[in-house]
């Protein structure tokens, strides 16, 4: 157990650094959401309505963290392949899945930038107001929806084992999760099957609870279905990694790009 | 003239189908047609909850008409750039044809392409939003979108040009396809972005197209946004010009310090 942990955490810790030296993932994970979050904040002074731009800096790092985490994870086992690496990690002793999660988390947590990134920009530029209503609350809910990020990168990766087309998978589904997460605007607005939809997805839950933490409301009920849909995305993963990864190695596809 | 025209016409088709062959329906439609979609749908929806008193129709007609550049800013950045990828970029040179026809020609299904996203994002647009143009307006509209995705693919020219010897092209492509969401009036009044900001965004491409395109949806006749037309395809073609320069002033000098397929 206590290898596993050290293998996981190693594994993050390179992986971040590899990621944070990548000038492609700082662009998508600072200046694309600083870029989302300036034209939020405009639309948002537009409406005369300053007291959601605390709202909008939030909404967009998480906007910035889902982008690292898609892109991230979807390509993880992609890149894999292309470098040859692919069978060489499947056949390592180590559980699979726990060579993969580091991979996926690293994603989200290099998309943690955003997050200071947008706060950061608002106050400078913006004049947001940095007041959190819990501000310890908000220390532990970013790292939980991170976490939850990365469990759900973890998802994605380990479904796209089978999917050569991953990277035009993960170009439609950036737009979609924003949308219906509510990260700038409210489900509420949707039509009403989007909410179920929502509820499965982590950065609803996520972004709730760290627009609760900062701005007023409960807290703990959303990020403890933060947490909640995390472990079932990593259980799904683990089921869903075993299957495909038996498929992949019976038809011979493994190392096919 | 005849050798010119067939560089120009065959060679851009054939070099799109060898350049663009994974190209897939399976990679086409999530990114080419799906991401559009569901970026005018966040902004739409974006828009509505910030209550900036425009209608859908900002909206639509702004992001419908810069998803083009998905297909202009990326594609031609590729279409020009990929050859050193590729290492075709030697082989291509050494050929006696015609530069302009070359370097024009990439641009021909790249724009073809852009109208086809761009009309996909107007259609989306009609159907799943307030945004409900009359039938009279659309061969302005179309030609309005044409203007600017010319002057998009002639941007993305320039870009594909420094592509030659930069290696991180694509990241470019990419810093530039958002950045022209940021600048180009797209969800934002020109008159609500700084000063520094807008007098930026009359130097880019799609802000005019935009702007008239607007206008034209709102029931404007051609006529009346005749200027805007011609600042669009004036930029456009002042994009093409600078781009094509890069291209031969990067091309002799890559040829010189023998750099040419460098990686």
């Amino acid at each position: 157990m206590r290898k596993y942990a050290h293998m996981v955490w190693m594994g993050l810790v390179f992986r971040t650094r590899e990621l944070s030296t990548s000038r492609w993932f700082m662009l998508g994970a600072v200046i694309q959401p600083v870029i989302f979050a300036t034209i939020a904040f405009y639309l948002f002074r537009a409406g005369g309505e300053p007291g959601t731009l605390l709202y909008a800096a939030l909404g967009a790092g998480m906007m910035g963290i889902w982008s690292s985490t898609l892109f991230g994870s979807g390509g993880a086992l992609q890149w894999n392949r292309w470098q040859g690496t692919l069978e060489l990690l499947i056949a390592a002793p180590a559980p699979f899945i726990l060579v993969l999660l580091p991979l996926t988390l690293a994603t989200s947590v290099t998309g943690a930038y955003a997050l200071a990134a947008t706060v950061f920009w608002g106050r400078l530029f913006f004049g947001v107001p940095l007041h959190f209503v819990h501000p310890a609350a908000f220390v532990l809910a970013v790292p939980v929806a991170v976490i939850a990020l990365g469990l759900m990168g973890l998802l994605m990766g380990s479904s796209f084992i089978l999917y050569r087309n991953a990277n035009a998978l993960s170009n439609l589904l950036e737009y979609p999760v924003w949308v219906a997460t509510g990260l700038l605007f409210p489900v509420a607005l949707l039509p009403g099957w989007v909410g179920p939809i929502s509820w499965l997805l982590a950065p609803t839950w996520g972004i709730e609870a760290i627009r609760h933490a900062a701005l007023g409301g409960s807290v703990w009920f959303p990020l403890g279905i933060c947490a909640g849909v995390g472990l079932i995305y990593f259980a799904l993963a683990a089921a869903v990694l075993r299957v495909f990864e038996r498929a992949a190695r019976n038809r011979a596809t493994l190392s096919l790009s | 003239m005849k050798t010119w025209l067939r560089i120009f016409f065959v060679g851009s088709a054939i070099s799109y189908r060898a350049l663009f062959n994974w190209i897939s329906p399976y990679m086409y439609i999530p990114t080419m047609l799906g991401s559009p979609l569901f970026q005018i749908l966040f902004f739409t929806y974006l828009g509505r909850y910030a209550h900036t008193g425009h209608g859908d129709a900002f909206f639509v007609v702004g992001n419908a008409v810069q998803v083009c550049g998905m297909s202009s800013v990326y594609g031609m950045t590729m279409s020009v750039a990929n050859e050193r990828q590729f290492s075709t970029l030697g082989p291509l040179l050494a050929s006696p044809g015609s530069r302009s026809a070359i370097f024009l020609g990439r641009g021909l299904p790249v724009l073809a392409n852009g109208l086809v996203v761009s009309g996909f994002g107007f259609v989306v647009g009609r159907l799943l939003t307030n945004f409900h143009p009359a039938l009279r307006v659309v061969p302005a509209l179309a030609l309005i979108v044409l203007a600017t995705t010319a002057s998009c693919t002639a941007f993305g020219m320039l870009l594909g040009s420094i592509g030659l010897r930069g290696k991180d092209f694509f990241f470019a492509a990419n810093l530039a396809y958002y950045l022209l969401l940021l600048f180009c009036g797209v969800n934002i009044p020109l008159s609500v972005l700084p000063d520094w900001m807008a007098a930026i965004g009359r130097c880019l491409p799609l802000t005019h197209g935009i702007m008239a395109a607007r206008e034209i949806a709102g029931g404007a006749r051609l006529g009346d946004v005749s200027g805007l037309l011609w600042t669009e395809l004036g930029i456009a073609v002042a994009y093409a010009a600078v781009g094509y320069v890069f291209f031969r002033v990067l091309e002799i000098s890559s040829r010189r310090s023998a750099v040419l397929d460098s990686l």
